[in-house]
């Protein structure tokens, strides 16, 4: 079977390094990141800008070309997190956390190598597990009924709500407020219209990207106006703080392990993005740090595991998106469509009837990662000049991209509305002392838990003991009642300290904070 | 979000309205309002049963979950805070005024006036809500980006929004 595999591989490699494959895998990693690195212009924005050109192209080069978008605008998705603060592509939402601390303190050189290797990495991983690992994963997801995604789901909104800086019930409400937001729209079930309030615009739900964008975007924004005087124009990156040190990559060696694991085993199952991986990368990595107060504040491990998990999952994230057809997340289901307008159903027969197709992808992974990389070395002065605008220059024009990239995702301005909206919304959170990171897993997540919640009863017959009764199911319900009841433990027994330390970083956390720069 | 009649402003954020004695009270008061709020209007949606839930069930079971949570937090909030021990930033009244109107602006003029106008518009009226910005640069700045974002946007790109119309 591996011979098989090997043998498929070289025929993936000779489909995509055909000149004209090639340039079209080359073009989209370039255009994609470049405008990945565009403040409010994500991979959704990107891919369905250009899906439009693809109507006309052959579908192995058209695939091809939209693979290397998305990852070419998740590389600069993660430029935009660590060095603007601005998660373009929500999975990066994690990487702000700990990314942009690192620019605030003059390590943003390190944190982009560090994304840098650990991407690479964790492509390369997953890449090898969607070679090696195929036919085995899709036969052991086909077992996944709705109760085991509706538990997967939940073990993740509670990994989710609880890593978030400040109170876990703040978080936990953020991510309810979230599943809530996701709820916005027509039921699929029943065609109601649910929390539209008559407007005609919210029909088909809340814009991932105008959710994203305002509440990371524009909330802070009107947190930091005239507050970033002490930061704002001069911090300094230089080419050679891209090479972490020793100590460095020591220190990030093992996130970039766990993370790339984590990747690749959420990547392995059905519905669940990648938004929720990189947090629970990030929510793992600060439990069992020896010293997680310094996450928040620019801890290189913070960067280092979500960044990887994101990337090898990405990776994974096309054997259910291939062989099921059922997409982790809305980039996945964006490429998706582009295969049904070519004209492929994408299952599990498409392995065998668009060889081509699959094994050209895998191989273009491989190159478009190798190309992205060096692409990147020389690049990065252009993102370090972008860093040194100064921040009144900069949220103006921040704030044109993002109004016009979120019009663009679906040409209308009423989801500019929402980008204003969120933005006001999020400030009030952030000033409650809310972290509004959750709201958008809850999003993301909802949808996809309310459908299954149904599914399963209906199959049940309203029996509850559904989720407990399947074995895969029953384990995630378990590791759910843990988390929660761990939580419970905890707060009880080390009320005093915890809160403390949960209100100390809470005071440090804003953007002014006095206690910023001595908590590196 | 349920909450839309009253479009929340950023106001008095970590001013003296709302400082550390009486955030969490805030915090979970809101989050219970938006609990209740899902509750109500949920229901009118039809909660069915378990075995043939309606549209309302899970916004409800939500509301529910999230009123729970609101008074988890109000009851956890911390009393004993020393006094005088807050530094808050004053309230950024002109930013967040020039952010949001910006924002407004390109809406409006993007539907009346076409793109240029609009990219004119919510780059200088933000811009002006920098203390450090001034008429001038203001106006440099929001005139680069019409030039940039026509290039990038219109040609480059080719986002469905014209450089100019009327009506």
């Amino acid at each position: 079977m591996i011979a098989q595999t090997l043998t498929d591989l070289w025929h993936g490699f000779g489909v995509a390094l055909l000149p004209y494959n090639l340039m079209f895998s080359f073009f989209g990693v370039l255009i994609g990141n470049l405008i990945g690195v565009l403040p409010g212009m994500g991979a959704l924005s990107a891919i369905s800008l250009l899906l439009p050109l693809t109507y006309t192209m052959q579908p192995v080069p058209a695939i091809l070309m939209l693979a290397g978008i998305f990852y070419g605008s998740q590389y600069g998705g993660a430029i935009g997190a660590i060095l603007l603060n601005l998660p373009c592509h929500p999975p990066h939402a994690v990487t702000c956390l700990d990314g942009y601390p690192l620019t605030r303190q003059g390590k943003g050189g390190t944190a982009l190598g560090i994304t840098m290797i650990a991407s690479f990495f964790a492509a390369s991983f997953g890449i090898t597990v969607m070679i090696l690992a195929t036919p085995l994963l899709v036969s052991v997801a086909f077992k996944f009924g709705p109760a085991e995604i509706f538990s997967i789901i939940l073990v993740g909104l509670i990994c989710g709500g609880t890593m978030s800086r400040g109170s876990r019930l703040k978080g936990m409400a953020m991510t309810v407020i979230g599943l809530l937001i996701g709820i916005v729209g027509t039921d699929a079930n029943t065609g109601t219209m649910r929390f539209t309030f008559g407007l005609v615009d919210l029909s088909d739900r809340v814009e991932l990207v105008a959710l994203a964008l305002g509440l990371f975007g524009v909330t802070e924004f009107l947190r930091s106006v005239n507050r970033m005087e002490d930061v704002g124009a001069g911090v300094k990156v230089r080419l050679r703080e891209m090479r972490p040190s020793m100590a460095e990559l020591r220190q990030s060696f093992f996130p970039m392990l766990r993370g790339t694991l984590i990747g690749t085993l959420f990547g392995a199952m059905p519905g669940t993005g990648p938004t929720i991986t990189t947090f629970i990368a990030y929510a793992v990595e600060r439990r069992i740090s020896r010293t997680p107060e310094r996450f928040g504040f620019g801890a290189l491990e913070g960067v280092a595991s979500p960044e990887a998990a994101s990337h090898s999952k990405t990776q994974v994230d096309f054997i259910p998106t291939m062989s099921l057809g059922i997409p982790g997340d809305a980039v996945m289901a964006l490429i998706l469509g582009a295969l049904m307008i070519q004209g492929i159903q994408p299952g599990p027969q498409l392995i065998t009837e668009h060889a081509d197709l699959f094994w050209g992808l895998i191989a273009s992974f491989w190159i478009g990662n190798v190309l992205l990389m060096v692409l990147n070395v020389p690049m990065i002065g252009l993102w370090i000049k972008l860093l040194r605008l100064p921040y009144r220059y900069l949220y103006p024009s921040a704030l044109f991209f993002i109004a016009v990239g979120v019009f663009s995702t679906n040409n209308n301005l009423f989801e500019v509305w929402e980008v204003l909206f969120f933005g006001l919304v999020g400030a009030v959170f952030v000033a409650l002392d809310f972290s509004v990171a959750p709201i958008l897993l809850g999003y993301v997540l909802g949808p996809m838990l309310e459908e299954n919640f149904r599914r399963a009863l209906k199959l049940s017959q309203g029996n509850l003991m559904m989720f407990i009764d399947r074995p895969i199911s029953a384990a995630f319900i378990a590791v759910s009642a843990l988390l929660v009841l761990g939580q419970i433990y905890f707060a009880f027994r080390s009320r005093q300290p915890a809160q403390a330390a949960w209100d100390a970083a809470g005071a440090a956390g804003g953007r002014v904070g006095p206690g910023h720069r001595s908590s590196s | 979000m349920e909450g839309r009649g009253e479009t929340p402003k950023p106001e008095g954020k970590r001013g003296p309205f709302i400082n550390k004695r009486n955030r969490d009270y805030y915090a979970g008061s809101l989050v219970i309002l938006l609990g209740c709020g899902a509750i109500v209007q949920g229901s009118t949606y039809g909660i069915g049963t378990l075995r043939s839930m309606g549209s309302g069930y899970f916004p409800v079971a939500l509301g529910v979950v999230l009123a729970l949570l609101g008074a988890g937090i109000v009851a956890t909030a911390q009393r004993n805070i020393p006094e005088g021990e807050e530094k808050s930033p004053p309230p950024e009244w002109r930013g967040w005024a020039c952010i949001a109107l910006g924002v407004v602006a390109f809406v409006v003029l993007g539907r009346y006036g076409g793109l240029l106008p609009a990219t004119f518009a919510i780059v200088f009226i933000s811009a002006l809500g920098d203390r450090n910005n001034t008429l001038k640069s203001a106006l440099l700045l929001s005139l680069a980006l019409v030039v940039v974002g026509a290039v990038v946007f219109r040609w480059a790109l080719r986002v469905q929004f014209p450089l100019f119309q009327w009506g």
